[in-house]
This record gives C-alpha cells, sequence and structure tokens, in this order.
C-alpha cells in the first residue's frame, strides 16, 4: 500500500467512523488520471464505502444535469456489490469527496467511467465475502449474497454487510481485474427503477447552484459588453455608488455591483454609465457560410481510403451539394450560477458545471489559491448539453467573494447566457459522391468546413473516400478562430451537422440512383449493427418501400456515435401554402451495447429527438460581426409542446458489447430524417438548417412537380 | 420599504415590503427561502418561475407583489404539505416526466392548474395549456402522458406497453 493511500484511509476513517472503502486505483486512466491529482495526497479519493449501518455510499466525480446519471451509477454498484438500490447513498461532483474526473460529457459516464464504478463495487463484494467466508467457516465461493445478506447455500447460517463493516477500517484499492457480472444475471442493472432523484425534483427539493443561500451573501450582477470584441473606455459609477448597501467592484476587467437583494443589484446595475468601444465589423447570420469558407484555409486531409478518381470513373450518378447550419444556442433553462463562500482560507463554491475538477483548478488560478483550498460542489444542474464546462460564472463569483470577503451569488440573467454561450457552431459540409449501375457508392468525397469531423466519416462500406476538414475546428479546446464568437461542444459535437449533410445526401443519392432509401442504405453496409437498427426502425414504423420523392412523406436516417448506432424513421405533412412542416410520428431504433437502464435509455432517446427539433425546425443565432442579437427566448424558440410529435423508442439488444453511449447519439440524425421526409413528401430538399417555412418554401418553388405518388 | 403587503403563502399568513416594482419570484426566493420556483428567462416566456395564484398558474417573474394583497399564493412546496406526494407529482416520478428538474415545479403547478378548472383535459387541452412552459431536456411527450394519467384519463404506465413512450 502506498504512502499516499495510507494517509488518504487515515483522514478518510476518521471522517467517516470506520468501514470498508475501496480507492481509486493508482493505474493509468484514461478518464481519471491520478496524474491529474499530482500533489494533493491529501485528496480522499474513494469510490464507494461500505458502513456500519450497511449502507453504501459511492462517490463519484461525474455530475446529474438530467441525463440519470445518479441513478445509473447506483445501480451498477448496487449489481455488483449485491444490495438493493435503496441502501445506496451517492455522493456526486464534490471535488473534497469524490474521485478526480475531468468532466461529464462525452456520452462517458456510463461508457468509460461505468467500468471503474463496478470493478470497485466488485472488488468490495470479494472482500465483503472474504470476512463473511471467515466469519461463517465457509469458503468464499460458496457463499451467495442478496441485498447484502450473505449466505451458505445448504445452511442457515447468515451475515449482513452492515455486521461485516462494523468495527472494521479497511482499506482497498480497487481491482484491475475485478470480475464483473455477466447481463444475464443482472438483478438491477438492466432494469427500470424509477428515477433516484425524481421525488427532489417534484416537491421542489432539488437544490441548483442559485438555490444555495449562505448567511450574509450578496448578490451580483456584473457589467457587460454590447458586443463581442467591445472594451470598456470609462465608467461613471457615481449615481450606483450612491445606492444604500451597493458596492461597486471594478477589478482589471471585472466590473460588478453587489448587493444583500437581487432586484436591488439588478437595479443598481442600470445605473452605471459605460463608455465602451464600438467592436470591428464582422460577418452575419447570412454572410457567415462565404466567411467560413474562405477563412478555414486550405483544406487538411483527414480521412483517406481507395482512389477517387477510380472511384469517379465507375459512377453512373453523381451527386454535389453543399449543407448549411447556423449557430445554435445551448439555452438551459437553468442560467449559468454559481455562489461562492470564503471561509478559513478557503473557498467553497456551488457551481452549475459539468466539469467540477477543472473547475475548481481554474477557480483557483485565478484567484491565487492552491487547488487544496478551492472546493467545488456541484448540485443538480438544470441541463447542460455541453454548455457547462467553460465555468466563467464560477470564476466570477470566486473573484467577487475574494474580493469582498463576503459568500457572492452570481447568476447570470437569460441575456448574459446567450451572450456568454458557446454555440454549436454553423458550418459548411460540401459533398460529392457516386453510385454505380448497381446502386453502389462507389466514391465520397467532402468537406466540413469549421464545425470538425465527428461523424463525417459515413457508415457505409465506400471503397474510395476521401474526408477533408477546414477551420481547424476544436472542441476541448476553445473552438476556431474563425467564428467571430465562442463556440464549443454542443450534445454531439459537429455530429448534427455531419449527419445531417451525409443523410441528407445519402437520400439524395438512392433518389438518383432510383432506389428505396432504406434499400439504398442496406445495400451499403454489412455493418451487422447498423443493419439491425435500419431493420428494427422499419418493422416498427411499418416502412412501405418506395423511390423517393414517394409522395408518403416518410424518411428514414442512421448514424453512429459514441460507440451506439441509431436508425430513425419520421412521418412528416407539408403545407405547402406556408412551408411548415408537422411532423406526425418518429421512430428511433438503437443499438446501445449492454443496457444500465433501459427506461433512462428511452428518455434520453425521447430528449435527444426532441431537441433536436429545435435545430431542425427554429433554433438559429442571429448576429451581427460580435453583436448577438438574440438574448432571450422570445426571438429565439426552443420546441415547445405543441411541436413535439409521438416518439417511439426500440433498443436493440446488444449485451455481448459493453455499455455505449446514450445521452448523444439519437440527436444525430434527426434533422436529416426530418429533412429527408420533407423530400419524401414534396420532392423539395432543404439544404440549410433550420427548415424555416421561408426556406421551405423556397426549396419547394425550386422542386420539379412531384410525381403522382404510386 | 414602507409598503407592506398581506397574503397567504402556502396556507400560512405572511407580509412583505413590497415597493413598487419587487417581483413575486425574487421575494420568494429571498424573503420566504422558497426557491422551488426557478429563475428562466425574466420575461415570462419560460414558466419556470410558475406558482399558483389563487389557483391560476401565474409568472413569478411577471408579478408585482404589491398586486398580491389578500391573495392566496402556492409554490411547490406548498404542494404536498403532509409529505404525501400531490397526484401530479407522483405522476410526473412513475412516467419518467422529468429529466434535469430545472423547469419541473412550474411544469407541475401548471398541470395543477389546468386540472383544477378541467378535470378531464383532452390531449389537445393539456398541450395547450402546457405550451408557456419551456423543457429543455426533451421529456414533453411524458409529462402529457403523466397529466393524462393524473387526470384519471390514462393509465399508469407500468399498465401500457413500453413503458414511458405513449
Amino acid at each position: 500500500m502506498s504512502e499516499r493511500l495510507k494517509l488518504d484511509r487515515r483522514r478518510f476513517f476518521q471522517l467517516t467512523g470506520g468501514g470498508i472503502a475501496i480507492f481509486v486505483g493508482l493505474g493509468p486512466s484514461a478518464c481519471f488520471s491520478q496524474e491529474s491529482r499530482g500533489g494533493y495526497p491529501e485528496d480522499l479519493n474513494a469510490y464507494l464505502l461500505i458502513g456500519k449501518d450497511g449502507r453504501v455510499t459511492v462517490f463519484s466525480g461525474k455530475i446529474e444535469m438530467g441525463q440519470g446519471v445518479l441513478t445509473s451509477q447506483a445501480q451498477m454498484v448496487a449489481e455488483e456489490l449485491g444490495v438493493s438500490l435503496d441502501a445506496i447513498d451517492m455522493v456526486l461532483g464534490d471535488t473534497d469527496r469524490c474521485p478526480y474526473d475531468r468532466g461529464t460529457f462525452g456520452s462517458l459516464t456510463t461508457r468509460q467511467f461505468g467500468p471503474a464504478l463496478r470493478a470497485a463495487a466488485a472488488e468490495a463484494r470479494l472482500v465483503l465475502l472474504g470476512l463473511a467466508a471467515a466469519k461463517l467457516g465457509v469458503a468464499r465461493d460458496r457463499l451467495t449474497v442478496d441485498n447484502g445478506v450473505v449466505t451458505a447455500p445448504g445452511s442457515s447460517r447468515r451475515v449482513t454487510y452492515a455486521e461485516l463493516a462494523d468495527g472494521k477500517r479497511i482499506a482497498r484499492l480497487v481491482g484491475e481485474k475485478a470480475v464483473l457480472r455477466a447481463a444475464s444475471d443482472f438483478r438491477v442493472m438492466g432494469k427500470s427503477p424509477r428515477r433516484i432523484d425524481g421525488a427532489d425534483k417534484v416537491t421542489g427539493r432539488a437544490q441548483y447552484a442559485a438555490d444555495i443561500r449562505p448567511a450574509g451573501m450578496l448578490y451580483a450582477r456584473i457589467l457587460r459588453p454590447p458586443a463581442h470584441g467591445a472594451t470598456l473606455k470609462s465608467l461613471d459609477a457615481a449615481a450606483a455608488e450612491k445606492r444604500p448597501g451597493v458596492t461597486v467592484v471594478r477589478r482589471d476587467d471585472l466590473v460588478a455591483v453587489l448587493h444583500a437583494d437581487p432586484e436591488a443589484a439588478a437595479a443598481a446595475l442600470d445605473l452605471l454609465k459605460p463608455d465602451w468601444t464600438t467592436p470591428p465589423p464582422g460577418p452575419d447570420d447570412e454572410t457567415i457560410f462565404e466567411h467560413l469558407v474562405k477563412a478555414g484555409g486550405a483544406p487538411e486531409e483527414k480521412a483517406s481510403r481507395g482512389d477517387l478518381a477510380a472511384g469517379r470513373a465507375r459512377a453512373a450518378h453523381v451527386t454535389r451539394t453543399a449543407y448549411r447550419k447556423g449557430y445554435v444556442a445551448h439555452a438551459p433553462i437553468e442560467p449559468h450560477a454559481a455562489v461562492a463562500e470564503p471561509k478559513d482560507g478557503r473557498i467553497t463554491v456551488w457551481a452549475s458545471t459539468q466539469t467540477p475538477f477543472p473547475t475548481r483548478d481554474r477557480i483557483a488560478q485565478a484567484v491565487g489559491l492552491a487547488a487544496k483550498d478551492v472546493r467545488v460542489i456541484v448540485p443538480y444542474v438544470g441541463g447542460g448539453f455541453g454548455g457547462k464546462s467553460a465555468d466563467l460564472q464560477a470564476i466570477e463569483a470566486a473573484r467577487l467573494a475574494k474580493i469582498s470577503g463576503k459568500p457572492v451569488q452570481v447568476a447570470w440573467t437569460r441575456a448574459e447566457e446567450f451572450f456568454f454561450d458557446r454555440f454549436d457552431p454553423a458550418a459548411v459540409v460540401e459533398i460529392e459522391s457516386g453510385t454505380d449501375a448497381g446502386g453502389r457508392i462507389v466514391f465520397y468525397d467532402a468537406t466540413v468546413h469549421a464545425a470538425g469531423e465527428r461523424g463525417a466519416t459515413p457508415p457505409y462500406d465506400i471503397p474510395n473516400l476521401r474526408l477533408r476538414s477546414t477551420g481547424r475546428m476544436s472542441y476541448g479546446d476553445g473552438g476556431s478562430s474563425v467564428h467571430p464568437f465562442a463556440v464549443g461542444p454542443w450534445r454531439a459535437p459537429g455530429a448534427n451537422m455531419n449527419a445531417f449533410a451525409i443523410e441528407s445526401h445519402i437520400d439524395a443519392m438512392a433518389a438518383a440512383a432510383g432506389i428505396d432509401p432504406l434499400e439504398f442504405r442496406l445495400r451499403n453496409t454489412t455493418e451487422p449493427r447498423l443493419r439491425a437498427v435500419l431493420e428494427a426502425a422499419a418493422a416498427a414504423f411499418g416502412w412501405k418501400p418506395g423511390v423517393g420523392p414517394s409522395g408518403q412523406g416518410r424518411a428514414v436516417a442512421c448514424s453512429t456515435d459514441a460507440g451506439s448506432y441509431d436508425a430513425l424513421m419520421a412521418q412528416v405533412r407539408v403545407d405547402r401554402s406556408d412551408g411548415t412542416v408537422h411532423v406526425e410520428r418518429i421512430v428511433a431504433a438503437q443499438d446501445m451495447g449492454t443496457v444500465v437502464n433501459p427506461d433512462g435509455a428511452k428518455m434520453q432517446m425521447e430528449g435527444s429527438i426532441t431537441m433536436a427539433l429545435g435545430y431542425t425546425f427554429s433554433e438559429e443565432l442571429r448576429f451581427r460581426g460580435g453583436d448577438i442579437l438574440d438574448r432571450n427566448f422570445k426571438t429565439y424558440r426552443l420546441p415547445r409542446f405543441s411541436r413535439v410529435p409521438a416518439i417511439e423508442t426500440v433498443i436493440v439488444r446488444n449485451d455481448a458489447l459493453a455499455p455505449q453511449g446514450g445521452g448523444e447519439p439519437a440527436i444525430c440524425p434527426t434533422g436529416a430524417v426530418i429533412a429527408n421526409a420533407v423530400f419524401d413528401a414534396t420532392g423539395a430538399r432543404a439544404l440549410r438548417l433550420p427548415l424555416t417555412p421561408e426556406r421551405v418554401k423556397e426549396a419547394l418553388a425550386a422542386a420539379a412537380p412531384l410525381r403522382a405518388a404510386g | 420599504m414602507a409598503n407592506t403587503v398581506r397574503f397567504r403563502l402556502n396556507g400560512k399568513p405572511v407580509t412583505a415590503p413590497a415597493d413598487g416594482d419587487r417581483l413575486l419570484l425574487w421575494a420568494l426566493r429571498t424573503d420566504f427561502g422558497l426557491t422551488g420556483a426557478k429563475y428562466g428567462c425574466g420575461i415570462g416566456e419560460c414558466g419556470a418561475c410558475t406558482v399558483l395564484v389563487d389557483g391560476q398558474a401565474t409568472l413569478g417573474c411577471q408579478t408585482p407583489l404589491s398586486q398580491l394583497e389578500g391573495r392566496e399564493v402556492v409554490t411547490i412546496e406548498g404542494l404536498a404539505p403532509a409529505g404525501r406526494l400531490h397526484p401530479v407529482q407522483e405522476a410526473f416520478v412513475a412516467h419518467g416526466a422529468l429529466q434535469c428538474g430545472y423547469c419541473t415545479p412550474g411544469m407541475i403547478l401548471t398541470a395543477c392548474a389546468l386540472l383544477s378548472r378541467d378535470a378531464k383535459p383532452s390531449r389537445e387541452a393539456i398541450v395547450k395549456a402546457m405550451d408557456g412552459n419551456l423543457c429543455r431536456c426533451g421529456a414533453h411527450r411524458r409529462i402529457v402522458a403523466a397529466i393524462e394519467e393524473a387526470s384519471g384519463t390514462a393509465a399508469p404506465p407500468a399498465a401500457r406497453k413500453g413503458a414511458g413512450t405513449p
């Protein structure tokens, strides 16, 4: 046992009063690297603790933002440990108590952290069974455990986990080779218990960052520029400073007013008289596409196989199109919020963030403290979708708390939330491709401008392919300089646009080749998981074959993302008089490997598809240079109840495969399946998202008259 | 703060300073520590701040405190005072009609107001009543199903094929 683990153990058990704890191993690991913790050996880094009352506390650096990992992680531990779900208490996203974690994103919680957590629980089970074997005088491999009670078959002897843990101080590192339970033996995983957070959330007990109110807390409102790129020339704060109870803080780039009442703080902010420079002009939401293609520079090759020229020579039909999409906001209903409380030389920050540990490190740097003197606690997060990892609000709260010496809340207004969002980037995808006389894709040549390559390689058997990219888009690293303001990861970063372009294009190729769009896809893939979801969706939907545009108003689109495969089918009705599209039904089939919580997985599929209706129909940020014109929901329109169709979800079982991603995959092909259904209904293909009524009408006007439906 | 308003809050008489433009949402969250009503947009477009005033779904971010004299305000914290969930709350849990939960108090109170004026609403009436409440996680279909169950117009999720996917 290393020196550090001894340190950990002593302090850990002082705090917990003993029990059996499983600590994070010291081996290399992709998502919870010990190296990232370097220098803070006093951090407590247990995965789980079995207390003398038999209750199991699970510590996870992941956060709950609606995706259901509070429940699914508890299920994984309950399964491997052999206890009921009720016996588990979860501690999430607390940097003082949980093992290091890079953040909750990329559909990685179940896929990457899950195996480590399950291994820790399996290790704990072995420890407990070992203790039980000694106590009962029965060989360990003859014991079974159910609901935290160990029994020896054929004997009346039994002992509970609580009895085994009482008076013990046992610490173990998680074993690298813990044997996980097979899907066929699952008792807790593979089931759909009620969400653990459900009761908190329906009663108002669930606390979000802005609901934390330490005594003496001040509300901050911060002076914001009118546009990105504007800088403060001068400030007259005299009127605000005269208001009773108001403190005006001015430190470097940070200008804020503080008051014990939130409305008084807002009123004081209105009294500030700033003078701003005029930012340089830049592209707007119409000229952005030309700008991106020009500013992106020479394309870089990202993937290549076969011989494009040879493929082109065999093509009977060539299709060449450019697809476009504007900026899309994350728009969680909870705006960014943080509360920072300075005490005894440390700062505790409750923050709505997807990345508690990186946030802790950035706060420490911003306020000049060691990371060990900053504690970040993430309560419930009111939606993230990739948009809550920049942490500006947490840093602002910590700075203001340090300056004022008092607890400070920074809760962004909706306008600030829009202004500082790291948007899903606008993009252009150009594709040229061809099929041979037999309806097989013989070449595919695509260039993605400014959105990155996630999901940009079609999931088909294409012998000759080239994928290029411009703009050097990096979602983990501040975006790309070609964009006029910050962009960043938005639920399946870049993959929504790439799936829209690919699957619109595949649909157009099928129509050009005179082949039913489902048949065309099946003909061009031998990937069994893709074929299985396509066939499952077709069966659930009741797919009727027909070459597009068939007049039925139905369509298919598919994709692979985060290790999962999805096929979607949609039924739409298009009102030709005003260009509105009514989605009547969406069917989605998904193979996500082993499923931890089927109903939770379905919630994520439904949520993905519903969220996608926004980028498909109405969400597109309007801006002029650095001036963000949409700053609230009156003009930036999210999907509402009246726009949400019937959504049927089918999970294609694949227990042979470990759990794959569930939070993102189904969102990717939704735009494409609806655009394809509009084409099938009318013969009109809209090439730019969102499919506003105006754009649908334009496409209708440009389309050839529809053949009589066969 | 010379003006004071008196009203009933979750069944108890309360008073609060009510200068001209103080809003109900902030009074609830600060004076009374009731944080179930959420700020989402500040302009009445999202419904996250919805509470009941005399049984009507009311936007806390658009309601001056001065208008509440003598009225009855119920927040999510007051919906199930005895600790047992209200049928709408129970149905939301049963249907998984929530994800991040931030919009949930407003959704539940909007649904309660609907059911108090129309005990057996049609699906269309539910959609219409809920259209002012935004949910970004995409729980819409389950929310509608939960309201249908709470009103007795639909079966609980366990009785249906494919739980939670109406």
